[in-house]
């Protein structure tokens, strides 16, 4: 529907410059005396006749003349609306004429007049629309930014400050908002006989209603646990009343255990969240228990189930954000590599950081995270090993400008993170490899533009006597053109003068690292460059 | 933090029939123009031999190698032999993958 909101002149003799036509701009009232005016909205529907008719003849027409079967013609026959303003082909507004005070019929001149003023008029009318719809979608950008930031504030007030520190458990957590989704929430409650509660929730929606409704679900969850020890008690009388609160098509789901650290007994209650993973010392285990999201329908009765963490176990719980993380191929990251991943990483502490990285190499370096990725890990200390290291939980991240010489900045900061890690032999390698790398990011992909830097990422991942290993990783951002192979350079060829003396960086990079790897994307390369700490490959 | 820009010089000397170009700072892109006039230096002096002295250089990345690949491949072309001298094992290692240690001789 097509509205043309103007005012409309009354024909009254006191009116001044009876004669003129006059633009129906809200702006112009200012010169004529309002009680001479009477407001009109014009409303013309998206099939009147009369807009194939200005885009055939954008030109002026007499409305009290016009012989078209269009409501909107009829209500400016009343109105007597002549003069279409028609800037590409799209009627933006009209200019308004009554009859002449003399009563005489408009002259030709006064139409041609008209036809000029129109010409004139309407492109001018279309900036300023225009003007208008782009101040008017800033202040709805900003409108959402600022929503997401209060959005981010309330969640941020909600989740835990700490980690339960439990004697013969360690217990992570991690979570990373999308950019502009706000809907997981974690939780730790804490009861009088020791047991502690872990909750992992996802709100649908996102936003300020979303974190809303994660503030409430919280309290209710905080509210019934206080009263009811069952945690499929605790989730359905959750459920009962937040039915009654949750706006319509929002709903929760909310995975909730009672752990008793003195046992490892653990009971559980699931309500639609993905099934968390249990790793045992025979495998990996799903904690399954059925029961519908929170939110949706009152009386829902929620399955519980029990299990107990052998010294060595461990529980992760986490959110949709990983498993449906999308690589640049669209595959999903998914339930089953989660569970195989699993199945290869005994280590409860270095597990998130583990995960991350297999999510980042799963992605690629040009992600843009779709949603919340959420995990809370719970081991029970006891069979693992006992030499585990104090590592980094995220990975140490820097950019290096993109200038000749500069690599050395890269190699200093890589010595740095990675310190006596490596021994220094192998820390010698590493750091080659990664001035090669970054030479290569500098130069060839980034073309020595200071405004485009080098990225590197160093992750240190797992513990010394198992697959631990210290993972750079470098990206440029001249991607599309494909990297050169890492050919065998060919001495006597170059000492002959049959082929460039140069062509050495990919070749001593394979050669320095234990695993070297390759992704691209249309942005970026990145090389990823792994030693393994295990001191066998030296 | 090295904010120092890269760092070259080569000095030459004649011992004994054996011309031996002495290194300080890095092998790399910005050395080309320092390391050949060291080189046409020592082979001026018409030696029966050259010795590269990498006992000051802290640096090589793979454009240095390539300089080192041309500056082999002129004194092979003289039939002037190449010694290395005073590499740390990291670069002795780099050599021997790269096979230069196969046309210079490693001290």
């Amino acid at each position: 529907m097509t509205t043309l909101r103007g005012f409309w002149r009354s024909k009254t003799k006191a009116a001044p410059a009876a004669e003129t036509p006059r633009i129906l701009n809200t702006t112009e009232t200012a010169v004529i005396p309002p009680t001479a005016l009477i407001p009109i909205d014009l409303d013309i529907a998206p099939n009147d006749p009369l807009l194939a008719y200005i885009r055939q003849n954008p030109a002026v027409f007499d409305a009290a003349q016009l012989k078209l079967d269009s409501p909107a013609v009829a209500a400016m026959r009343q109105a007597g609306v002549r003069l279409p303003l028609v800037s590409q082909g799209e009627l933006i507004g009209l200019i308004n004429l009554g009859q002449r005070l003399s009563d005489q019929e408009y002259s030709s001149d006064d139409y041609r007049l008209m036809n000029d003023l129109a010409t004139q008029a309407a492109p001018a009318l279309r900036i300023a629309q225009l003007v208008q719809q782009q101040k008017l979608e800033a202040v709805e950008r900003e409108r959402i930014a600022q929503e997401l930031r209060v959005a981010r504030l309330i969640q941020q007030t909600l989740l835990p400050q700490e980690l339960p520190a439990l004697a013969g458990w360690g217990v992570s957590s991690y979570y990373q908002p999308a950019r502009a989704v706000v809907g997981d929430f974690y939780d730790f409650l804490y009861f009088p006989d020791g047991k502690v509660g872990f909750i992992v929730a996802d709100v649908t929606d996102k936003g300020v209603p979303a974190a809303l409704v994660m503030a409430t679900t919280r309290t209710l969850l905080r509210a019934a646990a206080e009263r009811l020890e069952a945690p499929g008690a605790v989730l359905a009388r959750t459920n009962d009343v937040l039915v009654q609160e949750i706006p319509p098509k929002m709903f929760v789901t909310c995975f909730y255990a009672v752990l008793d650290p003195a046992t490892g007994h653990l009971r559980y209650a699931n309500a639609g969240h993905d099934v968390p993973y249990h790793h045992t010392g025979q495998g990996v285990v799903e904690l399954r228990a059925t029961g519908m999201p929170l939110g949706l329908m009152p009386g829902m009765a929620y399955d519980e189930k029990e299990t107990t963490l052998a010294p060595g176990d461990y529980v992760l719980l986490y959110s949709d954000g990983l498993v449906e993380a999308h690589n640049p191929a669209r595959g999903m990251f998914g339930f089953p590599r989660l569970q195989s991943l699993l199945s290869t990483h005994a280590d409860g502490a270095t597990l998130h950081h583990f995960l991350l990285a297999e999510l980042a190499a799963f992605t690629g370096p040009a992600w843009e995270q779709e949603d919340d990725v959420t995990l809370v890990t719970m081991q029970r200390e006891g069979a693992v090993n006992s030499e585990q290291l104090t590592v980094n939980s995220h990975p140490v991240e820097f950019e290096i400008p993109s200038a000749p010489g500069n690599e050395r900045l890269a190699m200093a900061r890589v010595a740095e993170v990675v310190g006596d890690l490596l021994p220094a032999s192998r820390l010698e390698k590493l750091k080659t490899a990664v001035a090669e790398a970054t030479m290569n990011a500098m130069e060839h992909g980034n073309l020595y533009d200071p405004d485009k830097p080098a990225r590197l990422k160093v992750f240190v991942e797992e513990a010394p006597t198992s697959t631990g290993s210290v993972r750079v990783t470098i990206t440029d951002q001249g991607g599309g053109k494909p990297l050169q192979p890492a050919a065998t350079p060919d001495l006597e060829a170059k000492l002959a003068g049959e082929q460039s003396p140069r062509g050495w960086g990919l070749f001593l990079i394979q050669a320095m690292v234990d695993e070297m790897h390759v992704h691209q994307d249309d942005q970026h390369h990145t090389i990823e460059l792994v030693m393994h700490l295990a001191d066998d490959h030296a | 933090m090295v904010e120092k820009k890269a760092v070259f010089m080569a000095k030459t000397k004649l011992a004994e029939e054996t011309a031996v170009i002495l290194m300080l700072g890095e092998i790399n892109q910005d050395t080309d123009d320092a390391l050949m006039t060291a080189y046409a230096d020592a082979a001026a002096m018409q030696p029966a031999a050259i010795t590269l002295d990498f006992s000051e250089v802290d640096y090589i990345n793979s454009t240095g190698i390539a300089l080192i690949v041309g500056l082999l491949a002129k004194a092979r072309a003289a039939h002037i032999p190449l010694t290395a001298v005073g590499l740390s094992p990291h670069y002795r290692e780099i050599f021997t993958i790269t096979r230069l240690s196969d046309f210079i001789q490693i001290q």
